[in-house]
């Protein structure tokens, strides 16, 4: 075990991936020389040589694009797109192709690929350097969508999403780079995709949150005496519903956090998921606590878009004392 | 069988002051002594500018800032060339265009120091607002190009791009339609040679950006970037050919990046001292004051008083900078759609009666 922040364990991950796999590639803008702007892809091209690990021009769809070809033609390649706001530049790519190729050929070809992306607010980036996506990229079928937000559980999803046989959207939450740490393995291991995790057990009321806001909803737990429950959802698609609806068929309350805009957001399908399965054990409306439906805004307004712990806190008593 | 060559291709380039200052007399463009001095002028005051906003991002008073120190020739040469309705599209790198083109010193603190309201430009002037995501906006220029010619107007547009920023598929159909509309644009390319970190050699196969161009049916040209008056003479040459008819044109200042990319970057993981040693030597700003010294044009004096004089816009500019009342969560709301949606008055009034709470 050693301590690592989360972009340690993603590049452990990466390593261990490589080392393990000779399909395994590495490509996107300045994740050679650099180490990736971020130093996820840090060390990579020295161990594993240009062959392996390339600095691509500056082209995003052109970056999917060749993954996607690479997939299909038995590599496992881990593209990086430096920021999720240029994922969309790929969008057709990923959409158009990536997700669908199993179907159209009945699995004939396949697209084994991940593709990890910083995403989210808070590091008073430039513009579209803050966004959350990830419920547009859950709304495409054929794609699985997995964000962490700790170190070990960036380690072993990474590697679990390197193994997995589909497109992988791989959303690492850049506010969290740094953030936190914790003991993570050298060696090689797994988390399981489509498992949620509950983080802290609870009785009154259950809290659901993924990536660069759980930490935050972390953080309101301790503001307030409600007795939470917090799931922290780790995959988005697919979605673990079993762990969603034994929690709230426990506590009847269940307040949902996510930075993304709320309308469209993905606490919308929770929302809807818990109407289809858990509806009459409610005692109160399931809870938002969302950005808002507006663009990003430049740095010195973002506080006030990303979802604080009073807002986060004040959702929670209000869900509990309804 | 038939076997010929159906096209074949040069590029042209262009440089009008030697590295040593020298002129080429046959090259030289039209510029009185008085407008000499002001293109000379306006080089200084955006150079300590770009030397200010670094100190502004290290002491926390500005965000992520990109600088474009040693760039000052290719962005002023071509803002000096264009008329004050011509329309720039340009990028995070280019402060020096846009203060050269009406854009108040003010206008880009406030952009880099996280203030959406930086963006707006004073009446008349049509800067569009700097494009974060990397080649996007030339398509934009084509399009505000197109605009022109489809209504009449005279103004010209300039699409502002890097060597990297070439690669971008968007990029690339931006120059296409601009020459199948035969648009009244310019492609402003600096090539600095990196794009980050990954050098211009790995970013294309082609010799040149210039001649990217020539695939799409129009004039590619490459000029010392570091040379002012080339780059205003191409720019200038490319403006009057667009008002007339004549098209696009790509305009490579071939150039170099003096700083790190941005803030966040450290430029001294992939690139050696020593090039960027190299490159000092050529200083755009130095290259133009030696020659109005020979020319006696200017002298230490003139350049003392210039200093303290362009020294105090800046200081003034960051005074007035600091003295604008933040900007409102409201406007956020206000401006998303040209009415405010339901759902979005009502996630206002949940917020300000939580902030109001407090
Ligand atoms: C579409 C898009 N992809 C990636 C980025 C991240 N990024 C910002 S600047 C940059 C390099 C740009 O290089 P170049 O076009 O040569 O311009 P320069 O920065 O050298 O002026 C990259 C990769 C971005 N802003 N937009």
């Amino acid at each position: 075990m050693v301590t690592m922040n989360l972009v340690q364990a993603v590049n452990s991950g990466l390593k261990c991936a490589m080392a393990d796999d000779k399909r395994v590639v590495v490509l996107g803008e300045d994740v050679g020389a650099d180490g990736g702007v971020f130093r996820a892809s840090d060390g990579l091209l020295r161990q594993f040589g240009k062959g392996r690990v390339m600095d691509t021009p500056l082209a995003e769809s052109g970056i999917v694009g060749v993954s996607i070809g690479m997939a299909v033609a038995g590599l496992r390649p881990v593209p990086e797109i430096q920021f999720s706001g240029f994922l969309s530049m790929a969008f057709a790519q990923l959409v158009n192709h990536a997700a669908r190729i199993r179907m159209r050929s009945r699995g004939a070809f396949t697209c084994p690929l991940v593709i990890r992306t910083p995403y989210g607010g808070g590091i008073r980036a430039l513009e579209h350097h803050s966004e959350s996506m990830e419920a547009v990229f859950s709304h495409v079928p054929g794609i699985k969508v997995v964000i962490p937000s700790s170190p070990y559980d960036a380690k072993g999803l990474l590697m679990s999403a390197i193994k997995d046989d589909n497109p992988v959207v791989f959303m690492e939450p850049s506010r969290l780079y740094r953030a936190v740490k914790e003991d993570v393995p050298e060696n090689s291991y797994t988390v399981p995709i489509g498992k949620a995790k509950v983080v802290k057990e609870g009785s009154a009321v259950t809290v659901i949150s993924w990536g660069s806001m759980l930490q935050q909803a972390k953080l309101a737990l301790s503001h307030t005496d409600v007795d939470c429950e917090l799931i922290d959802l780790r995959t988005l698609k697919p979605l673990d519903t079993d762990t969603i609806i034994v929690s709230v068929k426990k506590t009847g309350r269940c307040v949902i956090v996510q930075e993304a805009p709320r309308t469209g957001g993905f606490a919308s399908e929770i929302i809807a998921v818990i109407n289809d399965k858990a509806l009459l054990s409610l005692k109160a409306p399931v809870s938002r606590v969302a950005g808002f439906d507006t663009g990003f805004p430049l740095y010195k307004l973002e506080d006030h878009y990303l979802p604080s712990i009073e807002r986060i806190v004040a959702a929670i008593e209000a869900t509990v004392n309804y | 069988m038939v076997e010929k060559v159906l096209k074949s291709f040069g590029v042209k380039y262009l440089q009008v002051l030697d590295e040593n200052s020298k002129p080429d007399a046959r090259l030289m463009p039209k510029l009185s002594p008085k407008q000499l001095v002001e293109l000379y002028s306006t080089m200084v005051l955006c150079r300590r500018f770009d030397e200010k906003a670094l100190i502004l991002q290290r002491q926390g008073r500005l965000g992520t800032y990109a600088s474009f120190l040693g760039q000052e020739a290719a962005q002023i040469g071509t803002a000096y060339a264009l008329a004050r309705e011509d329309w720039t599209f340009p990028t995070y790198r280019d402060s020096a265009l846009l203060i050269a083109h009406s854009m108040p010193m003010v206008s880009l603190l406030q952009y880099f120091g996280g203030d959406e309201r930086g963006s707006i430009p004073p009446k008349g002037v049509n800067n569009f607002p700097i494009s974060i995501p990397v080649g996007t906006q030339g398509l934009h220029a084509v399009g505000a190009a197109m605009a022109a010619t489809i209504q009449g107007k005279k103004f010209a547009t300039v699409a502002c791009l890097g060597d990297g920023a070439s690669s971008e598929g968007d990029m690339n159909e931006a120059f296409n339609f601009a020459g199948v509309f035969k648009a009244p644009v310019i492609f402003l390319c600096q090539n600095n040679q990196y794009a980050i970190s990954v050098p211009v050699k790995q970013q294309t196969a082609a010799e040149t950006i210039a001649q990217k161009a020539i695939a799409f049916g129009f004039e590619g040209v490459r000029v010392d970037g570091n040379d002012v008056l080339a780059v205003y003479s191409a720019a200038s040459a490319a403006l009057k050919k667009a008002r007339s008819g004549g098209g696009p044109t790509l305009i490579e200042c071939f150039t170099y990046r003096i700083s790190n990319h941005t803030t966040s970057d450290d430029a001294s993981r992939y690139r050696p001292d020593s090039e960027v040693k190299e490159w000092q030597k050529k200083d755009p700003v130095i290259r133009l004051r030696k020659f109005l010294v020979a020319k006696k044009l200017w002298n230490d004096k003139k350049e003392a008083q210039l200093l303290a004089g362009v020294d105090k816009q800046v200081s003034d500019a960051v005074t007035k900078y600091e003295s604008i009342p933040a900007p409102q969560v409201e406007d956020v709301f206000k401006y998303t759609y040209s009415e405010m949606p339901q759902s979005l008055k009502e996630q206002l009034d949940d917020y300000r009666r939580l902030m109001e709470g407090k």
